[in-house]
């Protein structure tokens, strides 16, 4: 068992080193995975909890995943199978509401009740919107150059770069160099004046980031969650039949068909390093296994301060990787179901929208205060909520006539005062749930069980530095050539033949499998 | 859902064989019988009466009205006298068409434009820092397009206003059937025919076109969709938004967009009115020269006959017109691309809307274009030929 060699070991199967296990394994690698739970994926898992209700208790959505990844990886073949959601559905107290529909007419006539010069510019701003992604995706799929460095493959790469820019309308160049470098809140309200719409198109700035909707930097984050598509139609977000675990079952089908081994139960306790070069690793339990290369799939915290002994990293890599902003404000909900929750607001003949996006976001103002709230090591009275009824779309993930209810809820600090526990836990749910039943006053009749994962969770679960979704705060300064530090920005790292690739990697957090697939090409580019 | 149109409880019955289609979130008729054979000869050959009621429609008012427009668009307003309208096209400050619409002067510091999209937000920020307030009115108004040869007679039946001299983009306020009315000498048919302007409650909407169908009785008229205007539209030259251009903020690449020099708006431009939005834009084009050029492009029928005979096929006879990007060829090169084309049953010409490099736009002209013949595609000669295709003496004829 501790003779075993492999040409690479992949610590941690999380969507990202599974992707990464396949592309080496395809590329005629002996790899090894050691994943630390009885399970891959990472947070792309789906858990049966509550016996019969299927969980998504890490990530829930699929969008930016790449399409290369999908073509590529044949991931189709291996079972993913991905419905988009089609509507959003934004619940006032009012007893209004505001809902976005897959078609342009009806979301038109949905936003015009509201605001009518809202509803042209809406169409204008989806259409900038996609051709500021439509230019920008292609920065996604490359290894991020050295903009400092004159070496062939940086000059290159920059020229790529450029090209990307060179691609824009000149007017779309000014406002992405505003965009990135304003906030979600400010860039809107150049946009619209209805205060839900620019409420819901505001969170798409704040999910996951630890800052609040006027917080400059968050107009970059609000245009990297328009960057995917599903099947070519951009900004669509869909869930995986069988939700997130499915994608990374259908990954883990694909690296073991390409060759690679997979090992649970497998927590890593340290890289083994030899002469500042990384030749295997040490299991918890004292196994060890040995590789020409290790790549870790753990965030950057996690790797040069856990696993990797301070004496082989240079000092200022050390301190670049201290300082890389991860407190996390992201929480994730799952209820069990009785029955459907009866939103007040919802009309009749529009229960289609209980199959889309349910958004707790009525306006930026909303968006900020949880946030203030959450600032100082606390969470949010009134938290934001993006949610979603999985088993509307996909039966099989509840026993007929239940639902689950997944929710995605912000803020609450993962440096919470005095420290997250049980009760804490409890109390927190209990404001997520009374914040939503007062748009669905029926809820709290109907959960038969409730479920949270807040930072602390997902840490202790998942192995994310405090919990965090995209292993590292989306801040501008955590980005490309800057992620997670400048020069060890292309997956390489100060120790020979160790790599990174996951979300503290460019281009970061989602379900995007580009830095496992990035990673593996600069590996494979360093083994040629 | 798709919003109706105010004029959908009389159209709706209308319609046999559930052809609807959509036209800016509304619900027309593609034609409202099984083909639309009869509603286009009706429309040349009689009258045909038809539901644009989906325009989008903006009222103008203010001490800066006029300022407003003649800053917005490319033609000179001032030039357009109360009683009177213009059609026009505007653009954003690079020269590249947004829309194209028409403009009545309904009284004084009191205008109405209408325009193919919703346009409110570029009029509001075109508007900053004059004194002008924009108002959608779209849905306050009904809009039937009454057309062809009899349009005229039918009229003068339900009114006794001067209709005989009103001239080509006039307009007079006047009832039928008790209902105050608009009643313009506009219309999208290159043809004889007036636009009809109601209030859009069903009242009023109900009761004119009630009005205006009996005394049609008289005058062969028949309702007409959109196929009967499309064919009608390309006879008559007139240029499509979303199909021979794409507006300037539609577009996802600069490629994508056209100016009113590249689509034969040139008679639009008024040069010296003062500065309108996209100016010195088009002036450097029209110093420099446009890369392309709309044309009419005639096929050479007798060829496409004989190559179908050849092959023992009947000849296929594109009667609905259609929207389709097909590259023009000379010696091998693409010089442009087609937008639209039809079969005009009026010409007896298979016609074509096409962009052409200008040194192949001059009348005569031959390009080659790509058709299919059955399961082939086949070259064939189109012959550049002068816009309008199609243009009678009545369209601008008084009595």
């Amino acid at each position: 068992m501790n003779n075993h060699h492999y040409d690479v070991i992949v610590i941690g199967g999380g969507h990202n080193g599974l992707v990464n296990a396949a592309y080496l394994a395809k590329a005629g690698k002996r790899v090894l995975v050691l994943e630390r739970r009885h399970v891959v994926g990472g947070a792309t898992i789906t858990e049966e909890i509550y016996p019969g209700f299927k969980y998504l208790i890490g990530s829930y959505l699929i969008s930016l995943l790449r399409p290369e990844v999908i073509q590529e990886l044949e991931l189709m073949k291996h079972g993913l199978e991905i419905m988009p959601l089609e509507s959003t559905f934004v619940p006032l107290l009012d007893g209004n509401y505001l809902a976005d529909w897959p078609d342009h007419d009806a979301t038109k006539h949905e936003i015009a009740r509201h605001s009518k010069r809202d509803a042209e510019a809406y169409d204008e701003y989806s259409r900038t919107m996609r051709r500021l992604a439509l230019a920008l995706r292609p920065l996604l799929d490359m290894i991020p150059p050295d903009p400092s460095s004159v070496t062939p493959n940086d000059l290159a790469t920059m020229a790529k770069v450029a090209n990307v820019f060179d691609q824009l309308r000149k007017d779309d160049f000014y406002l992405l160099a505003r965009l990135m470098t304003m906030s979600a809140g400010d860039f809107l309200d150049e946009w619209f004046e209805c205060t839900p719409l620019k409420g819901t198109k505001a969170t798409s700035g704040i999910i996951g980031t630890f800052m609040g909707p006027r917080t400059p930097g968050t107009g970059y984050v609000l245009l990297h969650h328009y960057l995917g598509d599903v099947d070519g139609v951009f900004r669509a977000w869909g869930l995986a039949r069988g939700g997130t675990g499915a994608l990374s079952q259908a990954i883990a089908s694909a690296a073991r068909q390409a060759g690679a081994e997979i090992l649970v139960n497998s927590p890593v306790a340290h890289v083994i390093v030899k002469d500042s070069v990384a030749v295997g690793v040490a299991l918890e339990n004292g196994d060890e296994y040995f590789a020409d290369i290790i790549v870790s799939n753990a965030d950057a915290k996690r790797t040069f301060l856990k696993l990797v002994e301070p004496q082989h990293l240079p000092s200022e890599f050390l301190h670049d990787v201290k300082r890389f902003r991860i407190t996390s404000p992201a929480c994730k909900v799952n209820l069990a179901l009785d029955g459907l929750p009866k939103f007040t607001s919802l009309p009749k003949g529009k229960e289609a929208l209980l199959r889309g996006s349910i958004e707790i976001a009525p306006s930026i103002d909303y968006l900020e205060r949880a946030y203030d709230d959450a600032k100082y090591g606390g969470w949010s009275r009134k938290p934001f909520m993006d949610a979603l009824i999985p088993s509307m779309l996909d039966p099989a993930m509840a026993p007929p006539g239940k639902h689950i209810m997944s929710l995605f809820v912000e803020y609450a600090s993962s440096d919470l005062e005095g420290g997250w526990n049980e009760e804490k836990k409890a109390e927190f749910l209990d404001v997520v749930i009374d914040t939503l039943a007062e748009y669905a006053p029926n809820l709290k009749n109907i959960i038969l069980h409730k479920h949270i994962m807040t930072p602390w969770d997902l840490e202790n679960t998942f192995g994310l530095t405090s919990g965090h979704i995209f292993h590292g705060e989306f801040a501008l300064q955590q980005l490309f050539f800057l992620r997670p530090s400048p020069q060890w920005s292309n997956y390489r790292t100060p120790v020979s033949n160790l790599y990174m690739c996951g979300s503290s990697t460019h281009p970061g957090g989602c379900i995007t499998g580009a830095p496992g697939r990035n990673a593996a090409m600069a590996i494979l580019e360093d083994c040629k | 859902m798709l919003k109706t149109s105010p004029f959908h409880s009389r159209t709706a019955p209308l319609m046999q064989a559930n052809q609807w289609r959509r036209w800016a979130g509304y619900n027309v008729a593609s034609s409202y019988e099984m083909t639309h054979d009869r509603e286009y000869l009706a429309l040349r050959n009689a009258t045909a009466l038809i539901d644009v009621s989906p325009l989008c429609k903006y009222k103008i008012t203010g001490q800066d009205a006029l300022a407003f427009l003649n800053r917005l668009v490319t033609r000179d307003v001032s030039k357009c006298s109360i009683g009177g309208m213009l059609y026009t096209p505007w653009c954003n400050s690079q020269g590249k068409i947004i829309d194209d619409g028409t403009i009545a002067h309904l009284s004084e510091n009191t205008y109405r434009l209408t325009s193919a999209e919703p346009n409110l937000r570029w009029l509001e920020d075109s508007a900053s820092g004059l004194r002008v307030h924009i108002e959608d009115v779209s849905e306050e108004l009904g809009s039937l397009a009454l057309q062809g040869p009899k349009s005229r007679e039918l009229l003068m039946t339900l009114t006794d206003a001067p209709l005989g001299s009103l001239k080509y983009y006039g307009y007079l306020n006047t009832t039928i059937a008790d209902v105050p009315v608009m009643i313009s000498r506009t219309g999208y048919t290159g043809d004889l025919g007036y636009e009809i302007w109601v209030s859009a409650d069903k009242s009023s909407t109900e009761r004119v076109w009630d009005a205006i169908t009996t005394a049609g009785k008289s005058f062969a008229l028949q309702p007409a969709g959109i196929w009967a205007l499309d064919v009608a539209r390309i006879e008559a030259g007139l240029i499509m938004l979303d199909v021979d251009y794409t507006p300037a903020n539609k577009a996802m690449a600069d490629l994508q967009t056209s100016t009113p020099l590249e689509l034969g708006l040139n008679w639009a431009i008024s040069w010296n009115k003062g500065n309108f939005i996209g100016r010195k834009a088009l002036l450097a084009e029209k110093q420099q020269g446009s890369s392309i050029s709309l044309v009419g492009l005639e096929l050479d029928h007798a060829e496409f006959e004989r190559q179908h005979h050849q092959l023992g096929l009947p000849v296929p006879y594109p009667f609905t017109a259609w929207r389709s990007v097909i590259p023009l060829y000379v010696n091998g090169e693409q010089v442009g691309y087609t937008t639209s084309g039809t079969w005009s049953p009026t010409l007896k010409k298979y016609i074509i809307l096409g962009h052409v490099k200008p040194q192949h736009a001059v009348l005569g002209s031959v390009v080659t274009i790509d058709l299919e013949l059955d399961r082939y595609r086949r070259p064939f000669n189109a012959k550049v030929s002068k816009l309008p295709f199609f243009n009678p003496a009545r369209k601008k004829d008084t009595l």
